[in-house]
Formats: structure tokens, C-alpha cells, sequence
């Protein structure tokens, strides 16, 4: 570690946190039951929109209409995406004349944006229309980050609400979201974005004549296209002159901005967040990262707010700072200790005034090492799944961290809405857990915890850690799993368990080797994606429904306080101990035995 | 159910006007309207025609120019195209047979230069399209462009320190040397120099 990777680290968390709590107010203002100063503002427009819908703004929904209206909703969203992307050489904005996306990948993807996870199998510059990228799965990026923040909203209500038949109105809560809190700050965002050069445009790409003409070898053909041999049997090669090489143009700041804000992650280009179009400066880099944990670190404030107790928030911000510093320190560490494997080679990796050194395989020389670990461990704590650095390419300690950090469930942060739901989960379990220990009935935020809360707050627990051990067992059984791997070796089995990890957590990022754009993968981890989502989202919901309805009960001496250092300790330890006893045997296959193979 | 099904697909309709049509092309023509020169990709224009941008890397591989990262995009290096890194484990064998390769050829094109190569210059870049290079990169091919050149390596390091970027705000990221701008205007000294002899 340098001064300046500390330095790099300190500076982000001073600005995340100094910036929570005005974003936190806000948002608690945008969901507040009784008309204020920001909801009056945009009355107008949010009327206007329910007049077309036909839509009740005052209809108060029970849980299971709220869980059909988000479902149906999300299902939809699904249809469209697919639809587009099967239509795309029919539709305009297309300039490269980009063909149908084949079904399988299609439906992926749509899965993949509609689920707020954004795993890609494709490479957008080489896949995807503008039309398909703005009106397809930019859509999406603010609609299930809307989904997200609309269904915490109503978990929150499950709290704070008394003797309540509803948790709320889906329509509202995602209109509130996308227009008075996704919508404004993409636009900011994505201005700050193309300042440092992030581009935005309908123009067709751009051929320009390379400086120092250079060639690539290609192995020549025949007809039929096998490889054709010559007499000793060697392949027969041509060498392709590279006279030109064409950049790539597109409406990208505008989806970038979305992209990180609703904690999304899919890159308008392959090389996401690591493409100088898409991530130019170390500044649009910090923006970056800030806008992933915006929202859900705002999102802790307002709930604090919400449930009338705002020392409540800063408690579960706490909690999540509490695993997610250490971790990050030990990610940057790693990487800047560079690679062992290069030892008795002549490369000089020490880091220097001249030199980020390090670990530099797979990582952009603006970034160096503070701002691409920093970034890696933000965007796996969160269910962003955005890179700036190759996570394949990580040292094995450092490739460790991002994957555990998905696997303790996405609720590090997590995603928008979905982080903090998933947290409440955890948090329920945890005061069931100190329920046991002295002998009580266990209450959260004056609410009874009763079996029908336990239940879903288990099942949302254990689902995506059930998800990601059954579909990692399936991956690596069958020939077609296995045959996506780069890499041989435990990290070829890293590879495959990063992959059902990041789609069973909705988190999006990948160890890129995996060749996953096969009907295999593809399906495997559309099914992950889906049962991830919404099945958790249902059971919390389902949970909030039942908690609404309870009376509050009064504090009394044996209520064990929500918002202490004690309780901190102990929400941080269940989601350690349940990450570590699920994750530990598969970690110690893959990153764990690839490290001591590395310095043996 | 079908009331449900019935607002879900006009509020879809509707967000999707919203999100999808109306504020990208709002975000796009202010961006057009404030920074023109970034959102169209940041071009470096010569005699009215664009021959690269200030954010793409392009391959250079003889002695007279600074090499940039090296870049792992199929079918050819820097390929503006298919951006993306190697992806190979930090333990892979093949990860570090590249390495010595790509050592080898500095030093083939360098034969006196026997320091340790600084470790940007010999690992690809996270997109294949790394436009920039550490100082310690430029500086260790300071030496070898100013001998194929003839120039003399004071005038070779204003070049590299005019095309130099410190951290941003003093903090944030890596001091570094954008490789294209550099080469571009090492041409343009040398050209200049053919012409006034």
C-alpha cells in the first residue's frame, strides 16, 4: 500500500458519507406519505402520468398486489428488451447494421438488465444498436433500479406503518423513483461524464488512419471453412494489413451515467467502465464510483427517517462500512503487491513517483491500482457489477475479495433497493439470533418477529446462497460448463464460481475469460438471475405485508437496542459467519488454493 | 390481473418515452451544445480529417515511437472494435510467457537498455485501448526514441512532459504520458526539421 492508494480510499469514503445524508432526506422526502416541497414540484407530471395509466394514486396495496404489479411489470419489461433486440436490423438508429441478437443471448440479456444485474455475453459495440442500448437496456437501468428502491420502500413500510392492511402503491413508488431521483441525477452524472469525454451521439463510427500501419496473422480457409494446411502440415497463415482503426461512437454518457447510479453495470462497450469512451479521467472515474454508492448509502439514511429513528440508519451504514472497508484495504494491498509470478523476471513493479507498479495486467494506466481496487470492491459490495479493471486478471487475494463480497449476498450496500431489503433481512435474523441467546421474543424497530417473518427473512437469506452452491455443482458436472473456461486450473473453477455467484446476487460483473455466451450459460444463468430477484423480493415483501399489520410494541428493559455498537457487531457477524460457512469450501478450491499455489 | 396487466404496459409505454427517448436525447443535445469536442469522441483533427482520438491507443512497435500498453483484442492489437483485456489468471502460464515475449522485444528493439522494464509496458490493458502510459514507461523509452530519431533526449522530455498528466485534483488517479499525442508530435518536430534543413 502507498500513501496515495490510502489517501485515494480515504477521500472517496469522506465525500460518500458527507454527501448520504442530504441524498438520504431527500429521498425520505420523495416517499413521504403527506404532499411536500419536491413531491408538489413534480405533481404535474407524476399526475399526468397516472391519468394515462389509469392509474389510483391513493390506492393503498396489500402485499400481494404490490408483489403482482411488480412482477407483471418486470415480466414486461423482459418481453420488451427481447423484442428489441430480435427486431434490431428492422428499427432505425442502427448505423453499424448490427443483425438479430440470437434468441438465447437475447433472453439473457433481457433477464440480466430487467433483474438489475446486467451480466453480458455480448459485447455492446459489436452487438447492439443505439436503439436497442437507449430504448431497450437504458430503460431498463432505470426501471428495475426504480423496482429496487420501490420495493424497500414498501419493506420500510412494513416497519414503520401500525395495524396497516397495505405497504403502499407500486406505480407511485416507481414513478417517485425514476422521476424525482433517477432521471435528474443521470442527467448531472452523464454531463459530468462527457465534460472529461465520455461521448454521446447518434453518429456511425469513426474510421481513422492509423499512424504506424501494423498486421495480425490469420489462419487462411477454404470453402467449406476448414483450415487449410500446407505440405508439413502446419497451418497456413496470411498477414492482414491494419491501415485504419475505427472508434466507436453512441449515445453512451447518458447510459453510463444510469448504469451506475441504479447500481446496473452493463457497459455500453465491452470493456465497460475500463473503455476510455466510457470512463476517461480519474475524475469521471471518482463520479463513478460515488454515483454506485449514492443511492444506497442515501437509502440507509432515509430508512432511518422513515422508521422515525434515524440513529437506525447510521447503524446499518455502519454495518456495512465495517466489512466493506477492511476488505477493500486488502484488495488494494493485493493488487499493489503485484504478481509473484514475475519475481525473477526483469520488471520493475514497485510502486514509485514515476509508477502505480503492481499487479498492472488487466488494468488502465490512468487508474493504476488505488483506483481500479477501489473501484473493484465498490462495485461488488454494491450489485453494480460495472469494472474498470479485469477481475480475472486480480492477484488471487485480490480477485478473492470482489467474489466473497457478492457471495455475502449482495447486501454490502447491494444493489439500489435491494442491498438495504436484503440487510433487513440479515438484520431480522440477527436479532432472532440475540432473541435465543437471552431467552425473549426478539423485536425489530417495535415490531414482534414472529415465525411467518423468520421464514421470509431465511428464505431471502438462503435462496441466492442455495442458488450459487447448486448452480456452481451443475456448471462444473457438465461438459458445457466446463468448456466456457480461459483459464485452466482453480482458476478455471474461480471462473466458473464467479460467474453463478455474480448472477445468483444480481451483481452483473464477471471473470471475463468464461466464454458464457453459450445456450448453456446463458440459460444456467438466466434462471440464477431471475430466482434471485424476484422470489427474494416477494418473500420481503411478503415479510413487510405481515409486519404492517402488527401493533407497535412498546420498548420495554429487555429490548436489545437496534442502533448500538453491540448490535452493529453482531448484524456484521451473522452476514460474515452465514458468507463464510456457505462460501468457505468452494473459495478454498479456487482463490484460496490458487494463492498458496502461487507463493509455495 | 387484467387491470394490473393494463397499467403495466401503458406506464412501460410510457417510461420508456421517458427514460428512453426523451433524456437521451436531451442529455445528447446538451452535451452537443457544451462539450462538442468530448462527446464526439474527443478526434484529434489534422488538415480537417480526424487520424485518431486522445482517448483510443493505437499499436506502436518500431524504435521511434513510444509504445503504448500492450493490448489484447482479436484480431488485431488496439482494435477500436472489440475492446477487452486478456482475461488470463495471474497464475496462468501463458500470462507470464507473454510477459518474457514482450520483454524481449523492448530490449530487441532497445539492445543497450538492460533496467528492469516498468511493469505497465509489459501487461495488457484492461479495454486493449489504453491511450496512456506510466512516467516510468515513457521515461525508460526515452533513451531509444531520441537515438532513432537523432534529437536529443532534452528535447524528447519537454515532448513527453508537454503530453504529461499529473493526478487529477492532486489525488485521484496516476500520473501518466498519453502515447498517440506524443508520437503525433514527435512526427510533426521531425517533419519540421526535414523541411528548415
Amino acid at each position: 500500500m502507498t500513501t496515495n492508494d490510502l489517501l485515494q480510499v480515504g477521500l472517496y469514503l469522506v465525500v460518500l458519507l458527507l454527501l448520504v445524508k442530504p441524498v438520504g432526506s431527500y429521498l425520505a422526502l420523495v416517499f413521504a406519505e403527506a404532499p411536500n416541497r419536491v413531491t408538489r414540484f413534480g405533481g404535474r407530471v407524476e399526475r399526468g402520468i397516472y391519468r394515462l395509466c389509469g392509474i389510483r394514486a391513493e390506492e393503498d396495496m396489500g402485499w400481494k398486489r404490490y408483489a403482482l404489479a411488480m412482477l407483471l411489470f418486470n415480466v414486461l419489461g423482459v418481453l420488451a428488451v427481447y423484442a428489441l433486440q430480435r427486431a434490431q436490423q428492422w428499427l432505425p438508429l442502427n448505423p453499424q447494421h448490427f443483425g438479430a441478437v440470437s434468441p438465447d443471448s437475447a433472453m439473457n440479456t433481457a433477464i440480466s438488465f430487467a433483474t438489475n444485474t446486467n451480466w453480458q455475453g455480448y459485447a455492446g459495440e459489436s452487438t447492439m444498436s443505439y436503439l436497442t442500448q437507449m430504448s431497450g437496456l437504458a430503460v431498463q437501468n432505470f426501471l428495475s433500479a426504480a423496482t429496487g428502491i420501490a420495493a424497500l420502500v414498501a419493506v420500510v413500510r412494513g416497519f414503520s406503518r401500525r395495524s396497516s392492511l397495505g405497504i403502499g402503491n407500486f406505480w407511485v413508488d416507481l414513478t417517485r423513483s425514476t422521476l424525482y431521483v433517477l432521471l435528474p441525477l443521470s442527467l448531472l452524472i452523464a454531463l459530468l461524464l462527457v465534460s472529461q469525454g465520455v461521448v454521446q451521439n447518434f453518429k456511425p463510427y469513426v474510421d481513422v488512419p492509423v499512424v504506424q500501419v501494423g498486421s495480425y496473422a490469420e489462419t487462411v480457409k477454404n470453402a467449406a471453412g476448414n483450415t487449410l494446411k500446407d505440405a508439413a502440415g502446419h497451418d497456413v497463415i496470411r498477414e492482414i494489413p491494419v491501415t485504419t482503426q475505427t472508434l466507436p461512437m453512441g449515445p453512451a454518457a447518458s447510459q453510463v451515467a444510469i448504469k451506475m447510479l441504479g447500481t446496473n453495470g452493463g457497459g455500453f462497450f465491452n470493456a465497460n467502465s475500463a473503455h476510455p469512451y466510457e470512463n476517461p479521467t480519474p475524475f469521471s472515474n471518482f463520479i463513478e464510483m460515488l454515483a454506485i454508492l449514492l443511492i444506497p448509502g442515501g437509502l440507509c439514511v432515509m430508512f432511518g427517517q422513515m422508521v422515525g429513528d434515524r440513529r437506525q440508519g447510521w447503524a446499518i451504514l455502519a454495518t456495512m462500512l465495517l466489512i466493506f472497508i477492511p476488505l477493500t484495504i486488502g484488495l488494494v494491498a493485493a493488487e499493489q503487491a503485484g504478481n509473484p509470478a514475475w519475481h525473477g523476471l526483469a520488471v520493475d513493479a514497485r510502486a514509485s513517483a514515476l509508477q502505480a507498479g503492481g499487479n498492472m495486467e488487466g488494468k488502465e494506466a490512468r487508474f493504476g491500482i488505488a483506483s481500479s481496487g477501489l473501484f473493484a470492491a465498490i462495485t461488488t459490495a454494491a450489485s453494480c457489477g460495472a469494472v474498470n479493471a479485469m477481475h480475472d486478471s486480480l492477484t488471487p487475494l485480490g480477485g478473492l475479495v470482489p467474489m466473497w463480497l457478492i457471495q455475502l449476498g449482495e447486501v454490502i450496500f447491494g444493489g439500489v433497493g435491494s442491498g438495504l431489503y436484503g440487510m433487513l433481512a440479515f438484520a431480522v435474523v440477527a436479532v432472532f439470533i440475540a432473541g435465543l441467546m437471552v431467552g425473549r421474543t426478539p423485536e425489530y424497530l417495535g415490531k414482534k418477529i414472529e415465525a411467518y417473518e423468520m421464514k421470509m427473512a431465511s428464505l431471502a437469506v438462503l435462496l441466492p446462497c442455495a442458488l450459487v452452491v447448486i448452480g456452481t455443482a451443475v456448471a462444473v458436472m457438465l461438459p458445457a460448463g466446463v468448456a466456457g473456461i480461459a483459464n485452466s486450473g482453480t482458476h478455471g473453477f474461480s471462473e466458473i464460481l464467479y460467474a453463478v455467484s455474480s448472477a445468483s446476487n444480481n451483481n452483473g460483473s464477471a471473470f471475463g475469460g468464461l466464454s458464457a455466451n453459450a445456450p448453456f450459460w446463458n440459460v444456467l444463468l438466466g434462471i440464477c438471475m431471475f430466482l434471485a430477484r424476484y422470489p427474494l423480493a416477494i418473500a420481503m415483501l411478503a415479510l413487510a405485508g405481515s409486519l404492517a399489520a402488527k401493533r407497535h410494541v412498546p420498548e420495554s428493559a429487555g429490548t436489545l437496542p437496534t442502533h448500538t455498537p453491540l448490535f452493529v457487531t453482531l448484524l456484521a457477524c451473522v452476514v460474515i459467519v452465514i458468507g463464510a460457512l456457505t462460501f468457505l469450501p468452494a473459495l478454498a478450491l479456487g482463490p484460496i488454493a490458487e494463492y498458496l499455489m502461487s507463493v509455495h | 390481473m387484467s387491470k394490473l396487466l393494463r397499467q403495466s404496459f401503458v406506464l412501460l409505454l410510457v417510461m420508456t418515452l421517458i427514460t428512453g427517448v426523451l433524456y437521451p436525447l436531451v442529455a445528447t443535445g446538451l452535451a452537443q451544445l457544451i462539450f462538442p469536442q468530448q462527446a464526439n469522441g474527443s478526434l484529434i483533427v489534422k488538415d480537417g480529417k480526424p487520424v485518431g482520438s486522445v482517448l483510443i491507443g493505437q499499436s506502436f512497435t518500431g524504435p521511434k515511437y513510444f509504445w503504448g500498453r500492450p493490448s489484447a483484442t482479436t484480431p488485431q492489437v488496439d482494435n477500436g472494435i472489440n475492446s477487452g483485456g486478456s482475461n488470463l489468471g495471474p497464475t496462468n502460464p501463458v500470462l507470464t510467457d507473454v510477459v518474457k515475449q514482450r520483454i524481449a522485444a523492448l530490449r530487441a528493439a532497445d539492445p543497450g537498455n538492460n533496467a528492469p522494464v516498468p511493469v505497465d509496458l509489459v501487461t495488457a490493458s484492461a479495454s486493449g485501448l489504453d491511450p496512456e502510459i506510466s512516467l516510468a514507461a515513457a521515461r525508460y523509452q526515452l533513451a531509444r526514441v531520441a537515438t532513432a530519431r537523432g534529437f536529443g533526449t532534452a528535447r524528447v522530455l519537454a515532448l513527453v512532459n508537454e503530453y504529461t498528466r499529473g493526478r487529477q485534483l492532486g489525488v485521484l488517479g496516476e500520473p501518466r504520458v498519453n502515447v498517440l499525442q506524443l508520437n503525433l508530435a514527435l512526427d510533426a518536430e521531425q517533419a519540421l526539421g526535414a523541411g528548415s534543413r
